[in-house]
């Protein structure tokens, strides 16, 4: 059924995956939020084994997220995965290093004789909570605002700057949206902690947090969506292929894209709910709206990068080197032969929701962590 | 395309050697001890015995510990292609992306997502669920395996393709070739029947160490019994599919094993090497021996090889200087189709951007002709295909050795198990215990006889190294390197230590 699909429907299908696995990426963000908000929120050791215990269930999820999202760029888009992650270097070097040592940090820390001691471990979940998703924001910030590479007639890239995308952390467009995930992910964080643990003293200071951290995080995303609408953007024509200068690239994307913009739209108002009602109607329920919030904000800001004949990696160093979903994508033969295989995203979906409805059924509590011979 | 900077490629080469080889330390045991676990605790799901239940939980505790590292190791590798190994990540990219990423979806959610409930769902599922859970982290694990050896398999043996000279890069033509190619199962087999047998040696040792000191008997004993009896059948499924690998090679990468065998002179009714000491003068176009002392097993090669006491091996300098009587090509005459190749290629490109089609068309048909040979244009010399024979030599003969040696001491445990006079075997307990190093360094020793016996090929005959890398400085990637260096090695000495005293304290506490 794939291979009657033109190989333009099949780039957008694919960007669209790419898009969905972005977001759910970006919900399982709350559990390095929780990482940094660990001595914030958890006071006594229970407390912060509390803590720890509840994200360790789901932090696999997300790190699973990350390595899936690297293989379908390669698979569905190869010269982006080619380009960015061999050029802009040591920015996807750092975030691995920050990611690496979260992976040993759950099971590591309250092990007897693990060397460093638990500090160090609560020192990485920390690093990863908040310089990795910094990092990733001003990755994720660079397909807005653009690289310094050079791709030749042999589709084969280089890096322009030494720094070899360090550079971009100089952007202040980049920053901003790396301390707008990063606030997003302590914010959801407050918001799973609500649903999920069953602790007053550990809720009650979550609800602080959320209090002043909603204003920050507003001001970063306020900031990062209005330089969006504003920002000129790269245009490609659907013939010649040529890249060109737009203004109001963005807005223009809005306008012929109703439904990305819906989604955005209801996806901000999602969040915003999700904050709302937790904050003034003491609801325990947030974390499903801030969730569905945050997971149709970023598909959409996604689709905005490469839909409707838009670069969604501009080249600072050549304009004509600029990505696109049809420059840079894998051969129809094997989209198609993709596409049967992203049929199983349903099933694995939904086993995954599965699981976390039983593990999540009741909420857990110091006692439980306690009683379990095998905890964090 | 030119050529790059050699010391780019050789610290692109060392980052990836040592990420693998550290990531490689801990894969083999998490394929085979998920099965351990989930084989003993359906005995304890069919017999109610609580027993099993601690051992289970025991041993499910080290999976966790060794699990941790091998996700912290493992995500670099997802990535490392993009970040030094850009150019392959294009021009192989449509086809080896694919497996990658069917790994993710396929594997690492489902490993993700039950090892949630293998380790904190005991009390809130049922037993069948979590017995269930249990299972699908081993077929996850090893589904991983799968499609990870599905594209190490395409590497070494690349099928199903075509080079599209307008995108100028490899695009998938057949999915079906690329999953069922033969060195791709043989080797999906062959890695994880080694990973059950290192899993079976990790427990038989633990539980070796337990009879020594002469605490948890019964828990040592049961385990041992477990894990020699899977470790027998695993052992002598490994050795088939040992030779089943060889007879890829002998197939798809004849210098490979020729390099693996030190075999300089090709002959009929070769010999194979049961142990041997390399001359180091030797080289493929002087007359020194090859071998300053060696024992050999006649016809062995040439058995293991084609399954045919007679038939004939190509040795390194038949396979250089090529061979007519057996229809092998010299590698000069390659590289000359090669350049050929790589010129055409550009001459073609450049004709397509001044739109000169009759030009383009011409140079078009040049290229195809001599495509096959693209890879060899970016060699300099013909001794370029030459990998390091010692290393792969003396890492082939210890991998084997070893992996002989486990037979006989799993046989061995099982029958004084079942004579019940091991406990009084001190010796061959320690024995026992000392045998999980080896199962190390047979890991290690196989994955080097892979990776080293094709140098220097990315994609055998088709994508030297040197034109795979990212095309960033070599000092960033040594940067990275002593960094990685630096990482792993903490994580590991951490490990280990976690591990051993999780092991002292033993089954009670678990």
């Amino acid at each position: 059924m794939f291979e009657q699909l033109s190989y333009l429907t099949l780039q957008e299908y694919w960007w669209l995956i790419v898009a969905v696995l972005a977001a759910l990426f970006v919900f399982m963000h709350f559990v390095q939020g929780g990482q940094t908000l660990l001595y914030s929120l958890g006071k006594t050791e229970e407390e912060r084994d509390l803590i720890v215990n509840t994200l360790g269930r789901k932090w696999e999820l997300g790190f699973s997220a990350l390595v899936m999202f690297g293989g379908a760029l390669f698979a569905a888009f190869p010269l982006f995965y080619a380009t960015s992650f061999g050029g802009a270097y040591y920015v996807w070097m750092a975030i691995l290093f920050c990611f690496i040592i979260q992976a040993v940090a759950y099971e590591y820390r309250k092990k007897p004789d693990n060397v460093f001691g638990s500090k160090t471990y609560e020192v990485f979940l920390f690093i990863n909570g908040s310089l990795g998703i910094i990092l990733i924001g001003i990755a994720l910030g660079t397909l807005f605002t653009g690289g310094n590479f050079i791709v030749n007639d042999m589709n084969l890239s280089h890096w322009t700057k030494s720094s070899y995308g360090l550079e971009g952390a100089l952007n202040f467009f980049n920053v901003a949206f790396g301390l707008m995930l990063f606030f997003l992910a302590r914010i959801q964080a407050v918001l799973y902690f609500t649903n999920s643990i069953n602790n007053d003293a550990i809720v009650r200071r979550a609800n602080i947090v959320l209090k002043y951290e909603t204003w920050i995080f507003l001001l970063f995303f306020l900031y990062v969506v209005g330089s969006i609408v504003t920002m000129s953007g790269y245009t490609y024509d659907p013939q010649s292929k040529v890249v060109s200068v737009e203004a109001y690239k963005f807005l223009h994307n809005l306008i012929a894209m109703p439904v990305v913009a819906g989604m955005i739209a209801v996806g901000t108002i999602s969040l915003l709910w999700g904050i709302a009602s937790t904050l003034w109607l003491k609801s325990k329920k947030g974390i499903w709206f801030s969730g569905v919030g945050t997971i149709l904000v970023v598909i959409g800001l996604v689709l905005l990068l490469g839909y409707n004949h838009t670069t969604f990696y501009p080249s600072l160093a050549d304009m004509q080197s600029s990505l696109t979903i049809e420059n840079s994508s894998g051969s129809h033969y094997t989209l198609v032969a993709m596409s049967y295989v992203s049929l199983m995203v349903p099933f694995v979906l939904s086993y995954i929701a599965w699981a976390w409805h039983v593990m999540d059924k009741t909420k857990i509590t110091i006692d439980e962590v306690q009683n379990d011979a095998h905890h964090y | 395309m030119e050529h790059l900077d050699p010391s780019l490629v050789n610290w692109s080469r060392a980052q990836f050697a040592l990420t693998a080889l550290y990531h490689w330390i801990f894969v083999p045991l998490t394929l085979g001890l998920t099965f351990l676990v989930a084989i003993m605790e359906s005995i304890y799901v069919r017999t109610g015995d609580i027993w099993w239940k601690k051992t289970t939980k025991f041993w499910m505790g080290l999976l966790a510990i060794n699990f941790a590292i091998g996700l912290a190791t493992g995500i670099i590798m997802e990535f490392e292609f993009g970040t030094n190994w850009s150019n392959y990540s294009w021009i192989v990219g449509d086809i080896f992306g694919a497996p990658l990423a069917i790994e993710g979806l396929m594997a690492f959610f489902m490993e993700s997502t039950f090892f949630a409930i293998m380790f904190f769902g005991w009390e809130k599922v049922s037993k069948r669920t979590h017995l269930l859970s249990t299972w699908l982290v081993a077929i996850g694990s090893n589904l991983s395996a799968l499609w990870i050896l599905v594209a190490n398999g395409w590497m070494q043996h690349p099928v199903g393709t075509h080079f599209n000279s307008d995108t100028a890069r490899n695009e998938m033509t057949n999915f079906w070739e690329i999953l069922f190619n033969p060195n791709a199962y043989t080797k999906f087999l062959h890695t994880i029947s080694s990973g059950y047998v290192l899993a079976a040696l990790f427990v038989i040792s633990i539980s070796s160490w337990y009879l020594l000191k002469r605490r948890d008997m019964q828990f040592a004993k049961r385990s041992i019994m477990v894990a020699a009896s899977f470790g027998l059948i695993v052992s002598l499924f490994n050795l088939t599919t040992g030779d089943d690998s060889a007879r890829q090679d002998a197939l798809h990468q004849p210098m490979k094993l020729a390099a693996m065998e030190g075999l300089y002179d090709g002959k009929t009714n070769a010999p194979i090497v049961a142990f041997g000491i390399l001359n180091p003068k030797k080289k493929y176009n002087n007359d020194e021996d090859e071998f300053l002392f060696s024992f050999e097993i006649p016809d062995g090669l040439s058995l293991l090889g084609f399954h045919s006491f007679d038939a004939y091996v190509p040795g390194i300098k038949q396979l250089i200087n090529g061979d007519k009587e057996y229809g092998i090509m010299s590698v000069q005459e390659k590289l000359d189709k090669g350049k050929i190749a790589v010129t055409s290629l550009g001459e073609y490109k450049k004709a397509k951007k001044e739109h000169d089609t009759d030009k383009a068309t011409m140079a078009l048909k040049t290229f195809e002709e001599h495509s096959k040979y693209l890879g060899y244009g970016y060699l300099k010399s013909p001794e370029d295909v030459i990998p390091n024979v010692p290393l792969t030599f003396y890492a082939f003969h210890a991998m084997v050795t070893f992996g002989l040696w486990f037979i006989v001491l799993f046989m061995v445990i099982l029958y004084l198990t079942m004579t019940n006079e091991l406990k009084e075997k001190r010796w061959f307990l320690k024995l026992a215990l000392w045998s999980l190093p080896l199962g190390y360094l047979a890991q290690e020793s196989g994955w080097i006889v892979a990776e080293v016996g094709r140098q220097p090929w990315a994609i055998q005959d088709m994508l030297p190294v040197g034109m795979a890398t990212s095309q960033i400085s070599s000092g960033s990637v040594m940067i990275t390197f002593w960094l990685f260096a630096v990482l792993f090695t903490a994580l590991l000495i951490a490990e280990v230590k976690i591990m051993t005293k999780q092991i002292k304290i033993g089954p009670e506490e678990a």
